[in-house]
């Protein structure tokens, strides 16, 4: 049987994460599904939870007032979902749907930023690797602003 | 001197088959004058297309290389050439040069994974390549078609990508700028998909063909992974006119695009890539 400590370890985020890091992030996490077409993550709304993807697809939008939502990303098994937990004031900036059936890990902030506080090497880990989300994510916001196909 | 001798010569052609693709391009079949040959061609070449009495154009050739009694381009409206051609009906002649030019290393690369990296209009000059793949399936290993477009609306042969998608032996995956709601595939730019698709970087041949900002940050995705530099093959665009390499309207440092191109190993094109004058 599958434990919360498998997925974390299976998840690229946290690969090659040290062991007693992974038991301490196991305490914050806890599985959900979400099913197609279901709305999980709301703007404006508090950011308590961060995702692995296991399963599944989701689609970020925004909601344009004249065209409804748009979407602007959409993300799979294996990546990172969410970073408004890390910095006040710990509200979403998207919408995000279920595209199809997901399985994801929860992580919940709070208790997240609590361990981080408490273990800043464990923190610093933390941070890395959305540090490094991140960039990859306004690098490919950037070559999505130079209108790639149209040469 | 008969049309077979001298290539700056068109040959006539009938419009065979007209049909919209998006709301800038289309796809047009010709067939040749009765009696004439058929054009046989490689993918990846051109050939230079007479709107009569408005002037010529280089068109990728879009179609199967095994039929070559049909020839199919399809042409994005950009300019008066290609604005003729859009006006043309079914039975209308058009003047056709070529084939010209480098093609994709498609039978070279037998054994080998294929990657294909291609953005909006690009996908025209690889379908014949993906053609030639399909025809010899088993001769390849994995083969990765990963294509972006702006928009949903945006996207080339969307029946026929369709079809690939659903086929066991390939992997398709499509990605767009921006989409709404109803769209259920990828958002994003294309180069995303790179990192998580299935081949062996060590034994890959890439082919890439789109803007040259779509083809350099395709390239920095397929290094990444550990394609070589001298497996990875670009479709370059020049303004061709002779489309023999003589009038040097194409030219890119030392080489002519029409003549020693469009298709070049990346290694041949790299450094000039860099430059921003040229």
């Amino acid at each position: 049987m599958q434990t919360m400590r498998t997925y974390l370890e299976e998840h690229p985020f946290f690969e090659g994460l040290r062991d007693e890091h992974l038991e301490l992030l196991s305490g914050c996490a806890k599985n959900i599904r979400v099913e197609s077409d279901e709305y999980f993550i709301r703007t404006g709304k508090e950011a308590n939870y961060f995702y692995l993807i296991r399963h599944g697809k989701a689609a970020l939008e925004l909601y344009h007032p004249n065209r409804g939502p748009i979407i602007v990303q959409t993300m799979h098994a294996g990546e990172v979902l969410g970073w408004s937990w890390l910095l006040p004031p710990f509200q979403w900036h998207f919408d995000v749907r279920a595209v199809e059936f997901m399985r994801l890990v929860a992580l919940d902030g709070e208790c997240l930023r609590t361990k981080c506080e408490e273990d800043h090497e464990l923190g610093y880990e933390i941070l890395k690797r959305f540090t490094h989300i991140i960039t990859a994510r306004l690098h490919a916001t950037r070559i999505q602003l130079l209108d790639l196909y149209n040469g | 001197m008969n049309h077979a001798d001298n290539p700056l010569l068109p040959r006539e052609f009938r419009v065979s088959k007209i049909a919209r693709e998006t709301h800038d391009s289309f796809t047009m079949e010709l067939d040749p004058a009765k009696g004439a040959k058929a054009l046989h061609f490689a993918s990846g070449q051109f050939n230079m297309l007479y709107a009569f009495g408005v002037g010529e154009a280089p068109i990728s050739i879009s179609g199967n290389p095994g039929n070559p009694r049909t020839l199919t381009h399809t042409i994005r409206v950009v300019g008066p050439v290609t604005k003729a051609l859009h006006g043309l009906g079914i039975g209308d002649w058009v003047g056709v040069r070529g084939p010209f030019g480098t093609n994709w290393p498609v039978r070279e690369s037998m054994g080998k994974d294929i990657v294909i990296v291609t953005g909006g209009i690009g996908l025209a000059p690889l379908r014949p390549a993906m053609y030639e793949i399909m025809e010899n399936r088993g001769k390849f290993g994995n083969v990765v078609l990963l294509y972006g477009a702006r928009t949903p609306n945006d996207i080339l042969y969307e029946r026929e990508v369709k079809k690939w998608r659903s086929q066991f032996d390939l992997h398709v995956n499509v990605t767009v700028d921006r989409a709404a709601g109803k769209w259920k595939g990828n958002v994003g730019v294309v180069t995303t998909l790179i990192p998580n698709v299935h081949f062996d970087p060590y034994q890959a041949t890439a082919l890439i063909c789109g803007p040259e900002v779509m083809i350099r940050y395709t390239v920095i995705e397929l290094r990444k992974r550990g394609v070589a530099s001298e497996n990875i093959f670009v479709s370059m665009e020049r303004n061709m006119k002779c489309g023999i390499g003589h009038c040097g309207h194409c030219q890119l440092g030392p080489h002519f695009v029409c003549k020693d191109g469009p298709v070049f190993r990346y290694n041949q094109v790299k450094r000039l890539l860099d430059i921003r004058e040229v």
